[in-house]
């Protein structure tokens, strides 16, 4: 399959990119990884007029931890933060998630960047972001803002970010002791979507009770999804089987997922309910391992 | 129609052209270079049939534009062998009969080279894990495995003797 034509500029900063989205808005289409975009072209779904890379800008790769937060360049590809230690050490959630995106071939040029800004409810690093509070920050002409992560999914495939905004960063917050988190997917095999994905965040304080829950959903909703309720019940108490179930169930209660091809509406619900059971007791483990 | 010169290094030879933005890599290789050892199979960023090293890394040539790789290096299948000797790659996949149909295997060549280069002696798990982005449909994998197994050992075995000669 041939995409349609358009014409391709190598940009070699930020701001020269800024600048041409001003100019051009909506006709142009950001570069990244090209591993979501570049089928969408294939399909004749996406038809920009113009096509923006971004792949020669210097320094959007760094990961970093800085100021209470870990830094995630927006060029940052998949494949290196699935190899990065301190990820590995510090993040393991954030490990449990790039492995399982797409297959290996396609980590090496994925990047953490566009697979937020793509907007798809079916990515995994969003439910990921949601669970962990982060931020993402955007250059525009009128300089930089941050946006919570929280205000970025407006809709499917609609992102917070704007027509002359790139997305350069991703701020998480660096964990406090006692905490962990865990992303478990379940698909059909390597490379496709998610039936259902979990990410859970937890922290604990010194008596051992839940201070902190996030829980992210991935493919569950016509955007990707906090399981707000599951975190309310699970704030202040001491973490159990029991409440963990309770948890999970409130977790899938609140998605919404169509029926297709990955199964049944009930089916995927179910799923949701397992993956959120499973990733909030792994979460616990690496929590309390980490006191 | 905009066209732009790009200048691409292909198996140690630079090649210079005009292209369509929106020409793939993968026609680009096949259709201009005539180098047609990479497959196109799903032309869907799945089957990873048309898999080529980019700077020393595996990408799916049918998902990147030629003119991104402006400037770079590409390994094809073509490329593995060197001056009449198979790479030990390829030896492996001919020793351990790791295919049936052959279709997917420059891909899945191309992937184990890459995993060899980074990981010398990898598990069963990381041979299997590097290639989940390589479909076969006919061997079930197993020959693959074992071929790939192959050309750990020999690979080890020629960079101990070098080390050992110098």
């Amino acid at each position: 399959m041939i995409p349609g034509p358009f014409r391709y500029r190598r940009v070699r900063s930020v701001d020269e990119a800024v600048a041409l989205l001003s100019q051009l808005g909506t006709d142009a289409k950001i570069l990244s990884g090209g591993q979501s975009l570049i089928p969408m072209m294939k399909f004749r779904l996406a038809e920009p007029t113009y096509l923006l890379d971004i792949n020669a800008i210097p320094g959007l790769d760094f990961i970093e931890e800085r100021d209470g937060m870990l830094h995630l360049g927006a060029l940052v590809r998949e494949s290196t933060l699935e190899r990065s230690s301190l990820v590995r050490q510090r993040y393991p959630i954030l490990h449990d998630t790039a492995e399982v995106i797409a297959d290996p071939l396609v980590r090496n040029l994925a990047t953490v960047g566009g697979n937020l800004a793509h907007g798809d409810p079916a990515n995994d690093h969003p439910a990921t972001m949601l669970a962990l509070r982060a931020q993402v920050v955007a250059r525009g002409p009128n300089g930089e803002r941050i946006i919570p992560i929280d205000d970025f999914f407006v809709d499917t495939f609609v992102t917070a970010l704007q027509p002359d905004e790139l997305l350069t960063e991703i701020r998480i917050p660096a964990p406090p002791p006692r905490s962990g988190g865990a992303y478990l997917k379940f698909e059909r095999k390597v490379g496709d979507y998610a039936i259902a994905a979990a990410a859970v965040f937890l922290a604990l304080d010194e008596a051992g009770r839940i201070t902190q829950a996030g829980i992210g959903l991935t493919n569950l909703a016509y955007k990707p999804l906090r399981a707000l309720d599951a975190e309310r019940a699970l704030l202040g108490q001491q973490p159990s089987e029991e409440l963990f179930r309770h948890a999970a169930e409130l977790a899938a209660q609140a998605t919404d997922p169509v029926s297709d091809l990955r199964g049944p509406a009930d089916y995927k619900r179910a799923v949701a309910r397992t993956m959120t059971l499973r990733a909030l007791r792994r979460a616990l483990e690496r929590a309390q391992a980490n006191a | 129609m905009e066209t732009l010169p790009i200048q691409v290094t292909v198996n140690g030879r630079t090649y210079t052209a005009e292209v369509e933005p929106r020409l793939l890599l993968v026609h680009f290789l096949r259709d201009v270079l005539n180098l047609t050892g990479t497959h196109i199979g799903c032309d869907t960023t799945s089957c990873g049939a048309c898999t080529v090293l980019w700077n020393g890394r595996p990408v799916k040539s049918c998902t990147v534009f030629a003119v991104q790789v402006d400037g770079g290096e590409i390994l094809t299948v073509e490329g593995l062998e060197r001056d009449g000797q198979l790479h030990p790659v390829q030896e492996g996949f001919w020793e351990e009969h790791g295919l049936q149909c052959g279709f997917c295997t420059p891909g899945m060549m191309m992937t184990a080279v890459a995993l060899l280069n980074e990981n010398p002696d990898p598990t069963e798990e990381e041979i299997r894990k590097a290639i989940s982005g390589n479909l076969c449909r006919c061997t079930g994998y197993v020959n693959i495995v074992k071929a790939i197994q192959y050309a750990a050992r020999k690979m080890r075995e020629g960079a101990t003797v070098h080390v050992g000669g110098a």
